[in-house]
Protein backbone atom coordinates (compact mmCIF):
# COMPACT_ATOMS: atom_id res chain seq x y z
CA UNK A 1 0.00 0.00 0.00
CA UNK A 2 2.58 2.55 1.07
CA UNK A 3 4.76 1.60 -1.82
CA UNK A 4 2.08 2.29 -4.39
CA UNK A 5 1.48 5.81 -3.03
CA UNK A 6 5.07 6.64 -2.36
CA UNK A 7 6.57 9.47 -4.41
CA UNK A 8 8.65 8.25 -7.36
CA UNK A 9 11.88 9.58 -5.90
CA UNK A 10 11.74 7.02 -3.12
CA UNK A 11 11.17 4.16 -5.53
CA UNK A 12 14.23 5.04 -7.54
CA UNK A 13 16.65 5.51 -4.67
CA UNK A 14 15.53 2.23 -3.05
CA UNK A 15 17.52 3.02 0.08
CA UNK A 16 15.07 3.62 2.92
CA UNK A 17 12.71 0.72 2.27
CA UNK A 18 14.95 -2.38 2.29
CA UNK A 19 16.96 -1.30 5.31
CA UNK A 20 14.93 -3.39 7.72
CA UNK A 21 14.95 -6.34 5.39
CA UNK A 22 18.65 -5.98 4.85
CA UNK A 23 19.43 -6.06 8.56
CA UNK A 24 17.20 -9.13 8.73
CA UNK A 25 19.27 -10.75 5.99
CA UNK A 26 22.40 -9.68 7.81
CA UNK A 27 21.21 -11.39 10.96
CA UNK A 28 20.36 -14.55 9.02
CA UNK A 29 23.79 -14.42 7.42
CA UNK A 30 25.51 -14.25 10.79
CA UNK A 31 23.34 -17.00 12.18
CA UNK A 32 24.25 -19.25 9.25
CA UNK A 33 27.92 -18.34 9.66
CA UNK A 34 27.96 -19.20 13.35
CA UNK A 35 26.11 -22.46 12.73
CA UNK A 36 28.48 -23.52 9.95
CA UNK A 37 31.56 -22.58 11.99
CA UNK A 38 30.25 -24.62 14.90
CA UNK A 39 29.62 -27.62 12.65
CA UNK A 40 33.14 -27.44 11.26
CA UNK A 41 34.90 -26.79 14.57
CA UNK A 42 32.97 -29.10 16.86
CA UNK A 43 35.00 -32.24 16.03
CA UNK A 44 38.20 -30.33 16.69
CA UNK A 45 36.86 -29.04 19.96
CA UNK A 46 35.84 -32.56 20.93
CA UNK A 47 39.33 -33.79 20.07
CA UNK A 48 41.12 -31.16 22.14
CA UNK A 49 38.73 -31.43 25.05
CA UNK A 50 38.79 -35.22 25.23
CA UNK A 51 42.58 -35.20 25.11
CA UNK A 52 42.54 -33.41 28.46
CA UNK A 53 40.02 -35.69 30.14
CA UNK A 54 40.51 -38.69 32.35
CA UNK A 55 39.76 -41.77 30.28
CA UNK A 56 36.53 -42.53 32.14
CA UNK A 57 35.22 -39.03 31.53
CA UNK A 58 35.38 -39.15 27.73
CA UNK A 59 32.05 -40.88 27.30
CA UNK A 60 29.45 -39.68 29.76
CA UNK A 61 25.71 -39.22 29.78
CA UNK A 62 24.93 -36.40 29.52
CA UNK A 63 27.89 -35.27 27.40
CA UNK A 64 30.28 -33.06 29.36
CA UNK A 65 31.70 -30.27 27.29
CA UNK A 66 34.51 -29.28 29.61
CA UNK A 67 37.24 -31.51 31.02
CA UNK A 68 36.98 -31.74 34.80
CA UNK A 69 39.52 -32.42 36.16
CA UNK A 70 41.93 -31.31 33.44
CA UNK A 71 44.38 -34.15 32.92
CA UNK A 72 47.56 -32.65 31.50
CA UNK A 73 49.32 -35.92 32.28
CA UNK A 74 47.95 -37.40 29.04
CA UNK A 75 50.43 -35.26 27.18
CA UNK A 76 53.29 -36.81 29.15
CA UNK A 77 52.02 -40.39 29.15
CA UNK A 78 51.64 -40.63 25.40
CA UNK A 79 55.38 -40.22 24.87
CA UNK A 80 56.04 -43.21 27.12
CA UNK A 81 53.30 -45.42 25.72
CA UNK A 82 54.22 -44.89 22.09
CA UNK A 83 57.20 -44.23 19.83
CA UNK A 84 55.93 -40.76 19.12
CA UNK A 85 59.47 -39.35 18.96
CA UNK A 86 60.49 -41.79 16.22
CA UNK A 87 57.28 -41.23 14.27
CA UNK A 88 57.59 -37.47 14.40
CA UNK A 89 61.25 -37.61 13.44
CA UNK A 90 60.60 -39.83 10.41
CA UNK A 91 57.64 -37.73 9.31
CA UNK A 92 59.64 -34.54 9.63
CA UNK A 93 62.56 -35.94 7.60
CA UNK A 94 60.21 -37.16 4.88
CA UNK A 95 58.23 -33.93 4.75
CA UNK A 96 61.36 -31.81 4.38
CA UNK A 97 63.06 -34.02 1.78
CA UNK A 98 59.93 -34.54 -0.31
CA UNK A 99 59.04 -30.87 -0.22
CA UNK A 100 62.55 -29.79 -1.17
CA UNK A 101 62.66 -32.16 -4.15
CA UNK A 102 59.14 -31.39 -5.29
CA UNK A 103 59.64 -27.64 -5.20
CA UNK A 104 63.05 -27.83 -6.86
CA UNK A 105 62.22 -30.24 -9.69
CA UNK A 106 58.68 -28.88 -10.05
CA UNK A 107 59.68 -25.28 -10.54
CA UNK A 108 62.56 -26.30 -12.78
CA UNK A 109 60.31 -28.36 -15.05
CA UNK A 110 57.63 -25.69 -14.98
CA UNK A 111 60.11 -23.24 -16.44
CA UNK A 112 60.72 -25.63 -19.31
CA UNK A 113 56.99 -25.95 -19.92
CA UNK A 114 56.15 -22.27 -19.54
CA UNK A 115 59.08 -20.40 -21.05
CA UNK A 116 61.09 -22.61 -23.39
CA UNK A 117 59.47 -23.37 -26.74
CA UNK A 118 60.29 -26.74 -28.25
CA UNK A 119 58.45 -29.37 -30.27
CA UNK A 120 56.46 -31.92 -28.27
CA UNK A 121 56.05 -29.62 -25.31
CA UNK A 122 52.26 -29.57 -25.38
CA UNK A 123 51.92 -33.32 -25.76
CA UNK A 124 54.27 -33.89 -22.87
CA UNK A 125 52.39 -31.49 -20.67
CA UNK A 126 49.15 -33.26 -21.48
CA UNK A 127 50.72 -36.51 -20.28
CA UNK A 128 51.45 -34.78 -16.98
CA UNK A 129 47.96 -33.41 -16.62
CA UNK A 130 46.42 -36.67 -17.75
CA UNK A 131 47.95 -38.60 -14.87
CA UNK A 132 46.43 -36.14 -12.41
CA UNK A 133 43.09 -37.60 -13.44
CA UNK A 134 44.26 -41.20 -13.05
CA UNK A 135 43.55 -42.32 -9.50
CA UNK A 136 46.69 -43.42 -7.70
CA UNK A 137 44.70 -46.34 -6.31
CA UNK A 138 44.47 -47.82 -9.79
CA UNK A 139 48.24 -48.07 -10.28
CA UNK A 140 49.45 -48.61 -6.73
CA UNK A 141 49.82 -52.36 -7.37
CA UNK A 142 52.23 -52.19 -10.34
CA UNK A 143 53.98 -49.31 -8.60
CA UNK A 144 54.50 -51.46 -5.54
CA UNK A 145 55.95 -54.28 -7.64
CA UNK A 146 58.25 -51.83 -9.38
CA UNK A 147 59.40 -50.28 -6.11
CA UNK A 148 60.06 -53.73 -4.68
CA UNK A 149 62.25 -54.55 -7.68
CA UNK A 150 64.11 -51.31 -7.18
CA UNK A 151 64.61 -52.31 -3.51
CA UNK A 152 62.82 -49.21 -2.38
CA UNK A 153 60.16 -50.91 -0.34
CA UNK A 154 60.58 -50.75 3.43
CA UNK A 155 62.86 -47.75 3.16
CA UNK A 156 62.01 -44.08 3.60
CA UNK A 157 63.12 -43.61 -0.03
CA UNK A 158 59.90 -45.29 -1.14
CA UNK A 159 57.88 -42.40 0.25
CA UNK A 160 60.27 -39.86 -1.25
CA UNK A 161 59.93 -41.52 -4.66
CA UNK A 162 56.18 -41.70 -4.26
CA UNK A 163 55.63 -38.05 -3.44
CA UNK A 164 58.51 -35.97 -4.76
CA UNK A 165 57.96 -36.11 -8.52
CA UNK A 166 54.26 -35.48 -8.68
CA UNK A 167 52.70 -33.62 -11.57
CA UNK A 168 50.96 -31.28 -9.17
CA UNK A 169 54.00 -29.12 -8.46
CA UNK A 170 54.78 -28.74 -12.15
CA UNK A 171 51.21 -27.71 -12.84
CA UNK A 172 51.03 -25.17 -10.03
CA UNK A 173 54.34 -23.54 -10.91
CA UNK A 174 53.59 -23.46 -14.62
CA UNK A 175 50.33 -21.63 -13.98
CA UNK A 176 52.27 -18.99 -12.09
CA UNK A 177 55.20 -18.71 -14.49
CA UNK A 178 52.85 -18.06 -17.37
CA UNK A 179 51.67 -14.90 -15.65
CA UNK A 180 55.23 -13.51 -15.75
CA UNK A 181 55.71 -11.49 -18.97
CA UNK A 182 58.10 -12.87 -21.60
CA UNK A 183 59.53 -9.38 -22.25
CA UNK A 184 61.27 -9.56 -18.90
CA UNK A 185 63.03 -12.77 -19.91
CA UNK A 186 63.88 -11.46 -23.38
CA UNK A 187 65.58 -8.48 -21.80
CA UNK A 188 67.67 -10.82 -19.68
CA UNK A 189 68.46 -12.99 -22.72
CA UNK A 190 69.72 -9.96 -24.63
CA UNK A 191 71.94 -9.19 -21.67
CA UNK A 192 73.44 -12.64 -22.22
CA UNK A 193 71.91 -14.46 -19.31
CA UNK A 194 71.48 -18.21 -19.82
CA UNK A 195 68.10 -19.89 -19.38
CA UNK A 196 69.31 -21.45 -16.13
CA UNK A 197 70.40 -18.05 -14.91
CA UNK A 198 67.00 -16.62 -15.77
CA UNK A 199 65.29 -19.38 -13.81
CA UNK A 200 67.58 -18.87 -10.85
CA UNK A 201 67.83 -15.08 -10.77
CA UNK A 202 64.53 -13.90 -12.23
CA UNK A 203 61.88 -16.60 -12.02
CA UNK A 204 62.58 -17.94 -8.54
CA UNK A 205 62.59 -14.53 -6.83
CA UNK A 206 59.45 -13.49 -8.71
CA UNK A 207 57.55 -16.66 -7.86
CA UNK A 208 57.97 -16.64 -4.09
CA UNK A 209 54.19 -16.72 -3.44
CA UNK A 210 53.73 -19.75 -5.70
CA UNK A 211 56.79 -21.43 -4.18
CA UNK A 212 55.31 -20.83 -0.74
CA UNK A 213 51.98 -22.35 -1.79
CA UNK A 214 53.65 -25.41 -3.25
CA UNK A 215 55.94 -25.80 -0.23
CA UNK A 216 53.08 -25.68 2.26
CA UNK A 217 50.73 -27.92 0.28
CA UNK A 218 53.44 -30.54 -0.27
CA UNK A 219 54.53 -30.38 3.35
CA UNK A 220 51.00 -30.96 4.57
CA UNK A 221 50.16 -33.76 2.17
CA UNK A 222 53.38 -35.61 3.00
CA UNK A 223 52.74 -35.17 6.70
CA UNK A 224 49.20 -36.50 6.34
CA UNK A 225 49.93 -39.35 3.94
CA UNK A 226 48.64 -42.60 5.33
CA UNK A 227 48.47 -44.96 2.36
CA UNK A 228 52.09 -44.61 1.24
CA UNK A 229 53.56 -45.50 4.64
CA UNK A 230 50.93 -48.22 5.13
CA UNK A 231 51.99 -50.00 1.97
CA UNK A 232 55.72 -49.38 2.02
CA UNK A 233 56.93 -49.00 5.59
CA UNK A 234 56.85 -52.32 7.40
CA UNK A 235 59.64 -51.81 9.95
CA UNK A 236 58.53 -50.13 13.16
CA UNK A 237 61.48 -47.75 13.25
CA UNK A 238 60.48 -46.31 9.87
CA UNK A 239 56.90 -45.51 10.79
CA UNK A 240 55.48 -42.06 10.29
CA UNK A 241 53.06 -40.28 12.57
CA UNK A 242 49.96 -41.38 10.67
CA UNK A 243 50.79 -45.06 10.55
CA UNK A 244 52.04 -44.93 14.13
CA UNK A 245 48.90 -43.23 15.38
CA UNK A 246 46.71 -45.76 13.62
CA UNK A 247 48.61 -48.65 15.19
CA UNK A 248 48.40 -46.95 18.56
CA UNK A 249 44.63 -46.71 18.14
CA UNK A 250 44.42 -50.41 17.33
CA UNK A 251 46.57 -51.39 20.31
CA UNK A 252 45.01 -49.13 22.94
CA UNK A 253 41.51 -49.06 21.53
CA UNK A 254 39.90 -48.31 24.91
CA UNK A 255 42.28 -45.48 25.86
CA UNK A 256 40.00 -42.86 24.38
CA UNK A 257 41.65 -39.88 26.02
CA UNK A 258 45.14 -40.92 24.98
CA UNK A 259 43.99 -41.57 21.41
CA UNK A 260 42.71 -38.02 21.29
CA UNK A 261 45.97 -36.77 22.80
CA UNK A 262 47.88 -38.49 20.00
CA UNK A 263 45.47 -37.09 17.44
CA UNK A 264 45.95 -33.57 18.74
CA UNK A 265 49.72 -33.95 18.60
CA UNK A 266 49.55 -35.24 15.03
CA UNK A 267 47.37 -32.34 13.92
CA UNK A 268 49.07 -29.57 15.87
CA UNK A 269 52.08 -29.00 13.57
CA UNK A 270 49.74 -28.79 10.58
CA UNK A 271 47.48 -26.37 12.41
CA UNK A 272 50.43 -24.09 13.20
CA UNK A 273 51.74 -24.20 9.64
CA UNK A 274 48.27 -23.53 8.33
CA UNK A 275 47.66 -20.56 10.60
CA UNK A 276 50.99 -19.01 9.67
CA UNK A 277 50.61 -19.49 5.93
CA UNK A 278 46.88 -19.73 5.30
CA UNK A 279 47.09 -17.10 2.57
CA UNK A 280 49.37 -19.35 0.51
CA UNK A 281 47.16 -22.37 0.96
CA UNK A 282 44.17 -20.47 -0.32
CA UNK A 283 46.08 -18.97 -3.26
CA UNK A 284 47.61 -22.30 -4.21
CA UNK A 285 44.24 -24.02 -4.22
CA UNK A 286 42.46 -21.20 -6.02
CA UNK A 287 45.05 -21.02 -8.80
CA UNK A 288 45.14 -24.73 -9.58
CA UNK A 289 42.05 -26.25 -8.08
CA UNK A 290 43.88 -29.53 -7.75
CA UNK A 291 45.07 -31.21 -4.64
CA UNK A 292 44.55 -34.60 -3.16
CA UNK B 1 70.39 -17.14 -52.84
CA UNK B 2 72.72 -18.55 -50.25
CA UNK B 3 71.26 -16.63 -47.33
CA UNK B 4 67.95 -18.55 -47.30
CA UNK B 5 69.30 -22.04 -46.51
CA UNK B 6 71.74 -20.52 -44.09
CA UNK B 7 68.92 -18.80 -42.18
CA UNK B 8 66.93 -22.02 -42.22
CA UNK B 9 69.89 -23.96 -40.97
CA UNK B 10 70.40 -21.42 -38.24
CA UNK B 11 66.76 -21.69 -37.30
CA UNK B 12 67.02 -25.45 -37.27
CA UNK B 13 69.98 -25.20 -34.93
CA UNK B 14 68.00 -22.81 -32.73
CA UNK B 15 65.09 -25.30 -32.48
CA UNK B 16 67.52 -28.07 -31.65
CA UNK B 17 69.10 -25.96 -28.93
CA UNK B 18 65.74 -24.94 -27.47
CA UNK B 19 64.72 -28.58 -27.37
CA UNK B 20 67.85 -29.51 -25.51
CA UNK B 21 67.44 -26.65 -23.06
CA UNK B 22 63.74 -27.42 -22.58
CA UNK B 23 64.42 -31.08 -21.88
CA UNK B 24 67.21 -30.25 -19.49
CA UNK B 25 64.67 -28.32 -17.41
CA UNK B 26 62.12 -31.11 -17.54
CA UNK B 27 64.47 -33.99 -16.96
CA UNK B 28 64.94 -33.97 -13.18
CA UNK B 29 61.21 -34.11 -12.65
CA UNK B 30 60.32 -36.09 -15.75
CA UNK B 31 62.79 -38.89 -15.05
CA UNK B 32 61.19 -39.49 -11.67
CA UNK B 33 57.71 -38.98 -13.00
CA UNK B 34 58.14 -41.34 -15.95
CA UNK B 35 59.78 -44.10 -13.94
CA UNK B 36 57.55 -43.90 -10.89
CA UNK B 37 54.19 -43.03 -12.44
CA UNK B 38 54.08 -43.60 -16.20
CA UNK B 39 55.80 -46.99 -16.09
CA UNK B 40 53.45 -48.36 -13.40
CA UNK B 41 50.43 -47.13 -15.35
CA UNK B 42 51.71 -48.94 -18.43
CA UNK B 43 52.56 -52.09 -16.45
CA UNK B 44 49.04 -52.12 -15.06
CA UNK B 45 47.67 -53.03 -18.45
CA UNK B 46 50.02 -56.00 -18.66
CA UNK B 47 49.56 -57.34 -15.13
CA UNK B 48 45.79 -57.22 -15.44
CA UNK B 49 45.90 -60.11 -17.89
CA UNK B 50 48.21 -62.31 -15.87
CA UNK B 51 47.81 -64.57 -12.92
CA UNK B 52 50.40 -63.52 -10.44
CA UNK B 53 51.04 -63.92 -6.78
CA UNK B 54 54.21 -63.24 -4.80
CA UNK B 55 55.49 -66.74 -5.46
CA UNK B 56 56.35 -67.21 -9.12
CA UNK B 57 56.11 -64.65 -11.87
CA UNK B 58 53.38 -63.25 -14.02
CA UNK B 59 51.71 -65.79 -16.24
CA UNK B 60 49.59 -64.65 -19.15
CA UNK B 61 46.01 -65.77 -18.67
CA UNK B 62 44.20 -63.54 -21.12
CA UNK B 63 40.70 -62.62 -20.08
CA UNK B 64 40.48 -65.09 -17.18
CA UNK B 65 40.72 -62.30 -14.61
CA UNK B 66 38.00 -60.30 -16.31
CA UNK B 67 35.73 -63.34 -16.33
CA UNK B 68 36.48 -63.94 -12.67
CA UNK B 69 35.73 -60.32 -11.86
CA UNK B 70 32.37 -60.35 -13.57
CA UNK B 71 31.30 -63.29 -11.38
CA UNK B 72 32.86 -61.96 -8.21
CA UNK B 73 30.15 -61.08 -5.66
CA UNK B 74 32.59 -59.06 -3.53
CA UNK B 75 33.58 -57.00 -6.56
CA UNK B 76 29.94 -56.26 -7.25
CA UNK B 77 29.42 -55.25 -3.61
CA UNK B 78 32.44 -52.98 -3.77
CA UNK B 79 31.19 -51.42 -7.00
CA UNK B 80 27.70 -50.91 -5.57
CA UNK B 81 29.09 -49.31 -2.40
CA UNK B 82 31.35 -47.04 -4.42
CA UNK B 83 28.35 -45.88 -6.44
CA UNK B 84 26.37 -45.41 -3.22
CA UNK B 85 29.10 -43.18 -1.83
CA UNK B 86 29.46 -41.28 -5.11
CA UNK B 87 25.76 -40.65 -5.65
CA UNK B 88 25.38 -39.00 -2.27
CA UNK B 89 28.78 -37.49 -1.76
CA UNK B 90 28.84 -35.45 -4.99
CA UNK B 91 25.55 -33.54 -4.64
CA UNK B 92 25.91 -33.07 -0.88
CA UNK B 93 29.42 -31.65 -1.15
CA UNK B 94 28.49 -29.55 -4.15
CA UNK B 95 25.53 -27.92 -2.41
CA UNK B 96 27.35 -27.47 0.90
CA UNK B 97 30.40 -25.95 -0.81
CA UNK B 98 28.32 -23.60 -2.95
CA UNK B 99 26.19 -22.52 0.01
CA UNK B 100 29.30 -21.79 2.07
CA UNK B 101 30.87 -19.87 -0.79
CA UNK B 102 27.77 -17.73 -1.28
CA UNK B 103 27.63 -17.09 2.44
CA UNK B 104 31.28 -16.08 2.58
CA UNK B 105 31.10 -13.95 -0.53
CA UNK B 106 29.04 -11.39 1.39
CA UNK B 107 30.47 -8.56 3.37
CA UNK B 108 30.05 -9.95 6.85
CA UNK B 109 32.38 -9.61 9.78
CA UNK B 110 34.38 -12.75 10.50
CA UNK B 111 34.25 -14.03 6.93
CA UNK B 112 38.03 -14.26 6.66
CA UNK B 113 38.18 -16.22 9.88
CA UNK B 114 35.53 -18.62 8.71
CA UNK B 115 37.22 -19.17 5.36
CA UNK B 116 40.21 -20.42 7.33
CA UNK B 117 38.06 -22.57 9.57
CA UNK B 118 36.12 -24.22 6.75
CA UNK B 119 39.27 -25.23 4.94
CA UNK B 120 40.99 -26.68 7.97
CA UNK B 121 39.37 -30.16 7.92
CA UNK B 122 40.71 -30.68 4.43
CA UNK B 123 44.33 -30.43 5.52
CA UNK B 124 43.89 -32.40 8.72
CA UNK B 125 45.04 -36.00 8.63
CA UNK B 126 42.36 -38.58 7.98
CA UNK B 127 43.64 -40.84 10.73
CA UNK B 128 43.02 -38.26 13.45
CA UNK B 129 39.69 -37.17 11.98
CA UNK B 130 38.43 -40.72 11.70
CA UNK B 131 39.13 -41.32 15.39
CA UNK B 132 37.23 -38.21 16.42
CA UNK B 133 34.27 -38.93 14.21
CA UNK B 134 34.09 -42.53 15.33
CA UNK B 135 33.82 -41.23 18.87
CA UNK B 136 31.24 -38.63 17.91
CA UNK B 137 29.25 -41.35 16.15
CA UNK B 138 29.56 -43.78 19.05
CA UNK B 139 26.06 -45.31 19.29
CA UNK B 140 25.69 -45.48 23.07
CA UNK B 141 27.54 -42.50 24.45
CA UNK B 142 28.53 -40.31 21.51
CA UNK B 143 27.35 -36.70 21.38
CA UNK B 144 25.62 -37.13 18.02
CA UNK B 145 23.23 -39.75 19.29
CA UNK B 146 22.88 -37.85 22.57
CA UNK B 147 21.72 -34.87 20.51
CA UNK B 148 19.37 -37.06 18.49
CA UNK B 149 17.85 -38.46 21.67
CA UNK B 150 17.46 -34.93 22.93
CA UNK B 151 15.52 -34.16 19.75
CA UNK B 152 13.18 -37.04 20.49
CA UNK B 153 14.66 -39.82 18.36
CA UNK B 154 14.14 -42.89 20.53
CA UNK B 155 16.35 -45.30 18.66
CA UNK B 156 19.14 -43.33 17.02
CA UNK B 157 21.16 -45.19 14.37
CA UNK B 158 24.17 -47.34 15.21
CA UNK B 159 26.29 -45.46 12.64
CA UNK B 160 29.62 -47.21 12.07
CA UNK B 161 28.52 -50.27 14.00
CA UNK B 162 25.48 -50.86 11.80
CA UNK B 163 25.57 -52.20 8.26
CA UNK B 164 22.78 -49.84 7.21
CA UNK B 165 24.20 -46.67 8.69
CA UNK B 166 27.95 -47.05 8.25
CA UNK B 167 27.91 -45.67 4.70
CA UNK B 168 25.85 -42.59 5.63
CA UNK B 169 28.32 -41.95 8.47
CA UNK B 170 31.25 -42.14 6.05
CA UNK B 171 29.46 -39.86 3.59
CA UNK B 172 28.85 -37.28 6.31
CA UNK B 173 32.53 -37.23 7.24
CA UNK B 174 33.66 -37.15 3.60
CA UNK B 175 31.37 -34.21 2.87
CA UNK B 176 32.34 -32.38 6.05
CA UNK B 177 36.00 -32.80 5.25
CA UNK B 178 35.95 -31.73 1.61
CA UNK B 179 33.34 -28.97 1.47
CA UNK B 180 35.83 -26.30 2.55
CA UNK B 181 38.16 -27.20 -0.29
CA UNK B 182 35.50 -26.94 -2.98
CA UNK B 183 34.19 -23.82 -1.28
CA UNK B 184 37.53 -22.17 -2.07
CA UNK B 185 37.14 -23.09 -5.74
CA UNK B 186 33.63 -21.63 -5.79
CA UNK B 187 34.83 -18.48 -4.06
CA UNK B 188 37.49 -18.07 -6.73
CA UNK B 189 34.80 -18.62 -9.36
CA UNK B 190 32.51 -16.02 -7.80
CA UNK B 191 35.25 -13.41 -8.13
CA UNK B 192 35.12 -13.80 -11.90
CA UNK B 193 31.44 -12.82 -12.19
CA UNK B 194 31.30 -9.11 -13.04
CA UNK B 195 29.48 -6.96 -10.49
CA UNK B 196 27.60 -5.08 -13.23
CA UNK B 197 25.57 -8.20 -13.96
CA UNK B 198 24.18 -8.10 -10.43
CA UNK B 199 23.52 -4.38 -10.70
CA UNK B 200 21.68 -4.90 -13.95
CA UNK B 201 19.61 -7.71 -12.48
CA UNK B 202 18.74 -5.52 -9.50
CA UNK B 203 17.65 -2.68 -11.77
CA UNK B 204 15.43 -5.18 -13.58
CA UNK B 205 13.84 -5.97 -10.23
CA UNK B 206 15.25 -9.48 -9.73
CA UNK B 207 15.16 -10.66 -6.14
CA UNK B 208 17.98 -12.51 -4.44
CA UNK B 209 16.75 -15.93 -5.53
CA UNK B 210 16.30 -14.81 -9.13
CA UNK B 211 19.75 -13.25 -9.15
CA UNK B 212 21.18 -16.55 -7.93
CA UNK B 213 19.38 -18.46 -10.67
CA UNK B 214 20.01 -16.03 -13.51
CA UNK B 215 23.44 -14.61 -12.74
CA UNK B 216 25.38 -16.63 -10.18
CA UNK B 217 24.68 -20.20 -11.30
CA UNK B 218 25.34 -19.54 -15.03
CA UNK B 219 28.39 -17.47 -14.14
CA UNK B 220 29.79 -20.32 -12.07
CA UNK B 221 29.32 -22.85 -14.83
CA UNK B 222 33.02 -23.47 -15.59
CA UNK B 223 33.82 -23.73 -11.88
CA UNK B 224 30.92 -26.06 -11.25
CA UNK B 225 31.98 -28.28 -14.09
CA UNK B 226 35.50 -28.49 -12.77
CA UNK B 227 34.28 -29.17 -9.24
CA UNK B 228 31.99 -31.95 -10.43
CA UNK B 229 34.81 -33.60 -12.36
CA UNK B 230 37.14 -33.44 -9.36
CA UNK B 231 34.43 -34.64 -7.00
CA UNK B 232 33.60 -37.56 -9.26
CA UNK B 233 37.15 -38.82 -9.47
CA UNK B 234 37.56 -38.19 -5.76
CA UNK B 235 34.43 -40.15 -4.91
CA UNK B 236 35.21 -43.14 -7.08
CA UNK B 237 38.66 -43.49 -5.60
CA UNK B 238 37.56 -42.93 -1.98
CA UNK B 239 39.90 -45.01 0.10
CA UNK B 240 41.83 -43.94 3.16
CA UNK B 241 38.81 -42.38 4.85
CA UNK B 242 36.96 -45.69 4.68
CA UNK B 243 40.00 -47.80 5.44
CA UNK B 244 40.64 -45.87 8.64
CA UNK B 245 37.07 -45.22 9.71
CA UNK B 246 35.28 -48.52 9.10
CA UNK B 247 37.82 -50.76 7.36
CA UNK B 248 35.05 -51.67 4.93
CA UNK B 249 32.76 -52.97 7.62
CA UNK B 250 30.65 -53.93 9.34
CA UNK B 251 30.63 -56.96 7.05
CA UNK B 252 31.15 -55.56 3.58
CA UNK B 253 28.80 -52.62 4.05
CA UNK B 254 31.43 -49.97 3.25
CA UNK B 255 33.80 -52.00 1.09
CA UNK B 256 34.74 -49.80 -1.89
CA UNK B 257 36.67 -50.49 -5.07
CA UNK B 258 39.99 -48.98 -3.97
CA UNK B 259 39.89 -50.96 -0.80
CA UNK B 260 39.07 -54.14 -2.66
CA UNK B 261 42.15 -53.58 -4.82
CA UNK B 262 44.20 -53.10 -1.69
CA UNK B 263 42.78 -56.22 -0.10
CA UNK B 264 43.32 -58.45 -3.14
CA UNK B 265 46.78 -57.05 -3.83
CA UNK B 266 48.43 -56.37 -0.52
CA UNK B 267 46.54 -58.67 1.83
CA UNK B 268 45.91 -61.69 -0.41
CA UNK B 269 48.90 -61.08 -2.72
CA UNK B 270 46.86 -61.63 -5.90
CA UNK B 271 48.61 -58.94 -7.89
CA UNK B 272 47.19 -60.02 -11.24
CA UNK B 273 43.57 -60.01 -10.19
CA UNK B 274 44.02 -56.81 -8.17
CA UNK B 275 45.36 -55.18 -11.36
CA UNK B 276 42.23 -56.21 -13.23
CA UNK B 277 40.05 -54.55 -10.60
CA UNK B 278 42.37 -51.52 -10.83
CA UNK B 279 41.67 -51.29 -14.53
CA UNK B 280 37.95 -51.40 -13.81
CA UNK B 281 38.40 -48.45 -11.45
CA UNK B 282 40.56 -46.64 -13.97
CA UNK B 283 38.05 -47.17 -16.79
CA UNK B 284 35.13 -46.02 -14.66
CA UNK B 285 36.92 -42.80 -13.71
CA UNK B 286 38.08 -42.24 -17.26
CA UNK B 287 34.68 -43.01 -18.79
CA UNK B 288 32.73 -40.79 -16.42
CA UNK B 289 35.16 -37.91 -16.84
CA UNK B 290 35.07 -38.22 -20.63
CA UNK B 291 31.26 -38.29 -20.56
CA UNK B 292 31.21 -35.18 -18.40
CA UNK B 293 33.49 -33.36 -20.83
CA UNK B 294 31.22 -34.31 -23.74
CA UNK B 295 28.06 -33.22 -21.96
CA UNK B 296 29.70 -29.99 -20.90
CA UNK B 297 30.78 -29.20 -24.44
CA UNK B 298 27.35 -29.93 -25.85
CA UNK B 299 25.77 -27.80 -23.12
CA UNK B 300 28.00 -24.81 -23.79
CA UNK B 301 27.46 -25.02 -27.57
CA UNK B 302 23.70 -24.67 -27.36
Amino acid sequence: MTLRHAPPVERVSLEPLPRRRRSGYRFLGYAALVLAAAAVLLPFYWMAMSSLKANNDVYTIPVRWLPDPVVWRNYLDIWQKSDLTTWLKNTLILSVVVTFLQVLTGSFAAYGFAKVRFPGRTALFLAYIGTLAVPWQSYMIPQFILFSKLHLSDTLWAIVALQAFGAFGVFLMKQYYESIPDELLDAARIDGMSEYGIWRRIMLPLSVPALASLTLLTLVSTWNDYMGPLIYLRSRDLWTIQIGLKTFVNTYNAEYALIMTGSVLSVLPIAIIFLLGQRYFVEGIASTGLKG
Amino acid sequence: MTSMPLARRRRGRQVWRDTAVGWSFLLPNFAGFALLTLVPVALLFYYAFTSWNVFGGAEWTGLDNVRQMLHDASFRTALRNTLYYTVFHIPLTLVAALALALLLNRRLRGVAFFRTVAFFPYITSIVALAQVWNMLFSPGYGPINAALRGLGVDHPPGWTTSADWSMPAVIVVGTWREMGYYMLLFLAGLQTIPGQLYEAAKVDGANAWQRLRAVTIPGLRPTTFFVVVMLTIGSFKVFDLILVMTNGGPGQSTLVLSQYIYQKGFVENQFGYASTVSIALFLICFGVTAAQFLINRRGSDS
